[in-house]
């Protein structure tokens, strides 16, 4: 077996209006970020149900990452008020379950806010690859 | 405090069977042992007297019986509800689970239910009979003489944490109905957030590594009432027991708790059923302590239509990121 | 199966500079479903969509992929290529190669791969993807305007004047709002009144126009083209229709003890009224707080004295309801308290007024018939001092004035200035500024003359107190320029108030889920490109409910606020958003969780009956979504406790595929 330098598999929800334009407008300026990155768009960060997360995380994703207006600022007035009840309920008790609470998280990104987005790419995916692989999701059982 | 008898539900049943009240009586059955107790449905005073008991055992929450039972019911059915199965009934209601006027509710006085697991472990195996006679409850062996134990050392853990002894919801009651308790239920919970990630993962690698998927947790589930589970794979041929896919099968769990977060009223039959005694209870409280901490005290069923707080927000809730800079976290 | 053909765009070295596109078409030609997979230069070329229409009809192809430019750039291109190849625009699916790909990453290797697993979740996505069709929904050709300033007044006559009835509604007795309180405007300074009073006819008379004044929105439900409002007309105690506003009645009742708001309080009037002589409508209106007869049953003199009967003690709040197409928000502003800005001694001298008083004292119309006396003693004032940015632009004070500029303040300022000096020659004025801000046209060489034509002194720097002594008001200020402390004794000081959106904005935005701003501002759909529209379709918005602005912008904005409502009018049918939630009913447990969550309350719930087994029925409560007023956020999708709840476009089977082939 050839070692193989440590590659995360970062899934990132983006809403449409303001984050996914975001991570465009990081495009058009050419901000690197890594290309282990890989964005799902969604109408808002609401349509993220916790289902996804947990179902990329046992198919093998190492950080799950979803971004949304700002609070105030959501495209469909409320949208990104129901997501941080939710993922805060959800990280939490992945936190309980033992997850480590570097492999998720929520930002808020502006469609204007390209260089954020890089930024907090960056540094969600240096968080994530300190961490090494994520293991304890795949069968939270671990049936052996 | 007086001692509610089986033989005074029989009698409030018989009653409103007979007044035409109710056509049909939603109680607990008896078993082959004192302990083995089922939720039953009677429809005369004859099944009645044979079958119906209420003790130590009669533990099952029956508020979620009603769901199914009132869907073709025409008249009314009664339903005897602890106050724990009071909080659950007012959660169905808010979820416009069943009707209201189909269901006559008597509220039920509980003064704590036994787990006979605890039981098995004084006692030993071989148990005949379990009576129970206030403070202490006299335990038959086959192997063994007689044994009296008292009761506070098995009652069940949702009992020794009991969250209410208020009957949240009734027409009518036996009994007394309490106050709301302020109990330690949460410090289970506070205990595991207290240890490190890779001590928690352990601990919950070893409790959930026992489960066998039986569904016995999400059968029972007050919470579980959905027309369509997403667990029942529809193409397996296999109703109830064959999971829709690997993802579901391997963290059936979290999904199910994270399913009845926000509605689950900490009622306890998850861990009750649990063949394999799996404290699952633990997964919804740390919702529930979660949801009370971050959005203020919420009881699920404490009244009929009050809005859940994961259907709720306000404008300056706390970040998703700020659930670990508490306090009590390990940094 | 679907039949996917692979469209790779090279976008000319934008993408496969750092993609090698031949092993993106290549690798995606073995997905499940894919039957074609090629590359090109420029997909969205002519040439390139011809090349996806051909493949379409060769091919037989039921669903599209494009690996190109984000699908914010290109989607309703390759959407319409779709269509005109025969297939439903819907069985599109971009995979963003370029933006989240090529421009981020600079080596080839981890290009490709990434534009590799891109173009397979896109391909996952489109094998689930079903044919959407947009619902249609029919337009109700009537417009609402909010608010009868001069914003609402000149939106209204704009759609009027096209031909489609409007209806205002005015929460005071008159139209006119705040406008009509001015005396003249700048920068020309024609008398507000002059300018402003034909228009408030104009619309009386307007036969498209309606105008609900002494009225406020209750409640609305509905969407864009089909709005189904309830107005409130708060009972006045006058019958409109018999009130010939002939004022017999005002002048014998003997309540005279009523603050006049239109004078800011700074006179009185009676409990029946009417706010200023060229209301309207020209009607009466009885303050029920005030009036003896309401109060406590002891007078009635007014309806002696009506000559038309026209007095009814006994009316009642009317509500009013009516459907409407579009609303036009045009609620306007108000100047801030000055309660929390002690320092200026407001609460303490009568002498020190805001802005909006200064401009009732010089209105002839107003408490002093336009002589500019002190409200103290009234006396001709001879030292003014004028602070400006008082609570604007004030960051560090965020908890008693506004973090932005209120726009309106220096030109207004330089007014008053002005023509204090042009009247009054023998008055010292001073005006304390911080940046004196005058774009617009003919609008610095206003300000300009003040200073330089009529000697008003500006000094750079704020006012620190005004401390009231004897008759003077000593306002201690600093001059950052000549860098000094300066004292002056001053008569009168007027502060330039922050203004911010009215009161009633806040519950309104809540009841047309319009969004607003921090500051209660509505935002716009798009700051730049959509300045008029609200988020909301159907809302549009006039005047200083979206920001702060001066009358010709206001009336500007009026105007395309305007345009945009008989845009929207002169349609017959509106195509809906297909991108909708729906609720599989079978899976529906009629929990209610949806409704919740749902900003347009566009759920509802029925009782259904369904098949049993053996025949039977059973009746279930199930949820059903309205997809005219669904937005397609997807919030209850995820409330949904059962999975009944799903999104057309963005269903849970497709974000899990593509979650899943992401992570294979």
């Amino acid at each position: 077996m050839q070692m193989k330098e440590y590659k995360p598999l970062i899934v990132a929800f983006c809403c449409n209006w303001c984050s996914y334009a975001g991570a465009d407008l990081a495009g058009n300026n050419r901000l690197n970020y890594p290309a282990e990155v890989k964005i799902i768009r969604v109408p808002c960060s609401c349509r993220v149900n916790p289902m996804f997360i947990l179902r990329a995380f046992q198919r093998g994703a190492d950080g799950v990452i979803i971004c949304g207006c700002h609070p105030g600022d959501c495209h469909y007035t409320s949208g990104n008020y129901f997501t941080r009840r939710r993922m805060a309920a959800l990280f939490s008790m992945l936190d309980f379950l033992g997850i480590e609470k570097e492999r998720t998280r929520v930002e808020w990104v502006s469609a204007a806010e390209g260089a954020k987005f890089a930024a907090t790419m960056n540094d969600f995916v240096e968080k994530v690859v300190s961490l090494g692989e994520n293991k304890r999701l795949e069968d939270l059982r671990c049936k052996r | 405090m007086q001692k509610i008898t089986k033989e005074m539900l029989i009698d409030k049943a018989t009653e409103l069977l007979n007044n035409g009240t109710v056509s049909l009586v939603l109680g607990w059955k008896k078993g082959e042992y004192d302990y083995d107790v089922t939720p039953g449905v009677f429809e005369s005073v004859e099944e009645l007297k044979k079958d119906f008991v209420f003790g130590d055992f009669s533990a099952a929450n029956l508020s979620k019986y009603l769901v199914k039972k009132t869907e073709k019911l025409e008249g009314k059915i009664l339903v005897f509800l602890k106050p724990c199965d009071t909080y659950s009934f007012n959660q169905l209601l808010t979820e416009h689970r069943f009707d209201r006027e189909k269901v006559y509710a008597v509220g039920v006085q509980c003064d704590g239910m036994v787990d006979i697991e605890k039981v098995k472990k004084i006692a030993g195996d071989g148990i005949l009979s379990v009576d129970c006679n206030g403070e202490d409850i006299v335990v038959k062996t086959l192997y063994n003489d007689d044994m009296t134990i008292a009761k506070a050392d098995v009652l069940a853990e949702r009992c020794a944490n009991c969250k209410s002894k208020k009957h949240v919801a009734y027409d009518e009651l036996l009994g007394e109905s309490g106050e709301v308790i302020d109990s330690n239920r949460f410090d289970e919970v506070e205990k595991l957030e207290k240890m490190t990630a890779d001590e928690r993962f352990a601990f919950w690698q070893n409790e959930l590594s026992k489960c066998i998927r039986c569904n016995a947790c999400r059968d029972a589930c007050p919470a579980c009432t959905c027309e369509k589970c997403v667990f029942n794979n529809p193409n397996s041929g296999v109703e109830n027991k064959s999971p829709a896919n690997s993802f579901e099968e391997k963290l059936f769990h979290i999904i199910r708790a994270y399913h009845v977060a926000g509605r689950c009223t900490d009622c306890g039959e998850c861990s009750r059923v649990c063949p394999q005694n799996i404290p699952l209870h633990l997964l919804n409280r740390k919702f529930i302590k979660d949801i009370n901490e971050f959005y203020g005290e919420y009881q699920a069923g404490a009244e009929v239509g009050s809005r859940a707080p994961l259907v709720d927000y306000t404008l300056n809730d706390l970040e998703p990121g700020e659930v670990f800079d508490r306090g009590d976290e390990n940094a | 199966m679907q039949r996917i053909g692979v469209f790779v765009c090279w976008c000319g070295s934008n993408i496969a500079g750092t993609v090698d596109v031949k092993a993106v078409a290549e690798a995606l030609k073995s997905e499940p479903g894919v039957v074609f997979s090629t590359e090109y230069q420029y997909m969205c070329s002519q040439a390139g969509q011809d090349l996806i229409k051909d493949a379409v009809k060769e091919h037989n192809l039921t669903g599209i992929v494009v690996c190109s430019c984000s699908p914010r750039m290109h989607e309703a291109t390759f959407r319409k290529t779709a269509a005109a190849a025969g297939l439903n625009p819907y069985m599109v699916e971009i995979a963003n190669i370029r933006e989240q790909c090529s421009w981020v990453h600079k080596e080839m290797p981890l290009g490709t791969e990434k534009a590799i697993i891109l173009g397979k979740a896109a391909v996952a996505k489109v094998n689930l993807n079903a044919p959407l069709t947009p619902g249609q929904s029919p337009v109700t050709k009537r417009a609402l305007v909010i608010g009868g300033g001069i914003a609402g007044i000149q939106t209204a006559l704009d759609i009027a004047d096209a031909g489609f009835p409007v209806d205002i509604v005015e929460k005071k007795p008159t139209i006119g709002g705040k406008m009509a309180q001015l005396d003249k405007t700048f920068p020309t300074l024609d008398c507000a009144a002059c300018i402003l009073t034909p228009k408030m006819v104009d619309a009386a008379q307007n036969e498209n126009i309606r105008i609900f004044s002494y009225s406020e929105v209750e409640a609305v439900k509905g969407f864009v083209g089909n709005f189904e409002v309830k107005i409130k007309k708060k009972a006045r105690y006058v019958d409109e229709t018999k009130c010939t506003g002939c004022g017999a009645c005002i002048e014998k009742c003997p309540q005279k003890k009523v603050p006049n708001e239109f004078n800011l309080g700074m006179d009185n009037r009676r409990a029946i009224y009417i706010p200023f002589a060229q209301a309207v409508p020209k009607v009466a209106t009885i303050d029920a707080d005030y009036c003896n007869m309401l109060k406590n049953g002891k007078c009635g003199v007014c309806t002696k004295f009506c000559a038309a009967g026209a007095i009814d003690y006994k009316q009642k709040d009317e509500i009013i309801e009516e459907k409407y197409g579009a609303i036009v928000v045009a609620t306007g502003f108000e100047p801030i308290s000055m309660e929390k800005f002690d320092e200026f001694a407001y609460s303490q001298s009568k002498d020190v007024i805001t802005s909006l008083e200064f401009e009732r004292l010089t209105n002839a119309a107003g408490p002093t018939a336009g002589k500019l006396l002190r409200p103290s003693d009234g006396k001709h004032p001879h030292k003014i001092v004028f602070v400006q940015c008082v609570g604007s632009r004030c960051a560090s004070c965020a908890e008693k004035g506004k973090e932005y500029c209120s726009k309106i303040c220096c030109m207004y300022t330089a007014k008053h200035a002005m023509l204090t000096r042009d009247k009054y020659p023998d008055t010292d004025v001073t005006v304390f500024y911080i940046d004196v801000r005058t774009p617009g046209k003919n609008f610095d060489e206003f300000q300009r003359r003040a200073v330089e034509e009529y000697g008003v002194n500006y000094v750079k720097g704020m006012v620190g107190k005004v401390t009231p002594e004897g008759d003077k008001l000593i306002v201690r200020g600093s001059d950052l320029i000549a860098n000094k402390q300066i004292k002056i004794d001053a008569d009168l000081v007027v502060l330039a108030a922050a203004i911010e959106p009215d009161k009633t904005a806040r519950p309104l935005a809540t009841m047309l889920t319009a969004s607003m701003d921090t500051n209660d501002f509505f935002t716009e759909a798009h700051p730049k490109l959509r300045p008029v529209e609200s988020p909301t379709a159907g809302v549009f918005l006039s005047g200083t409910c979206q920001g702060p602005k001066d009358i010709p912008e206001t009336v500007s904005q009026a105007g395309a606020a305007a345009s945009k409502v008989i845009g929207l009018l002169q349609k017959d049918m509106l195509l809906g958003n297909p991108c909708v939630a729906s609720s599989n009913q079978l899976m529906c447990n009629g929990c209610s969780s949806c409704e919740r969550v749902c900003p347009y309350g566009a759920i509802s719930y029925e009782d259904k009956e369904f098949p049993g087994p053996n025949r039977t029925v059973k009746v279930r409560r199930v949820a059903t979504v309205n997809p005219a007023v669904c937005q397609g956020c997807g919030a209850c999708t995820v409330a949904c406790p059962s999975g009944a709840m799903d999104l057309n476009g963005f269903m849970n089977s497709q974000i899990m595929a593509e979650v899943d082939a992401i992570c294979k």
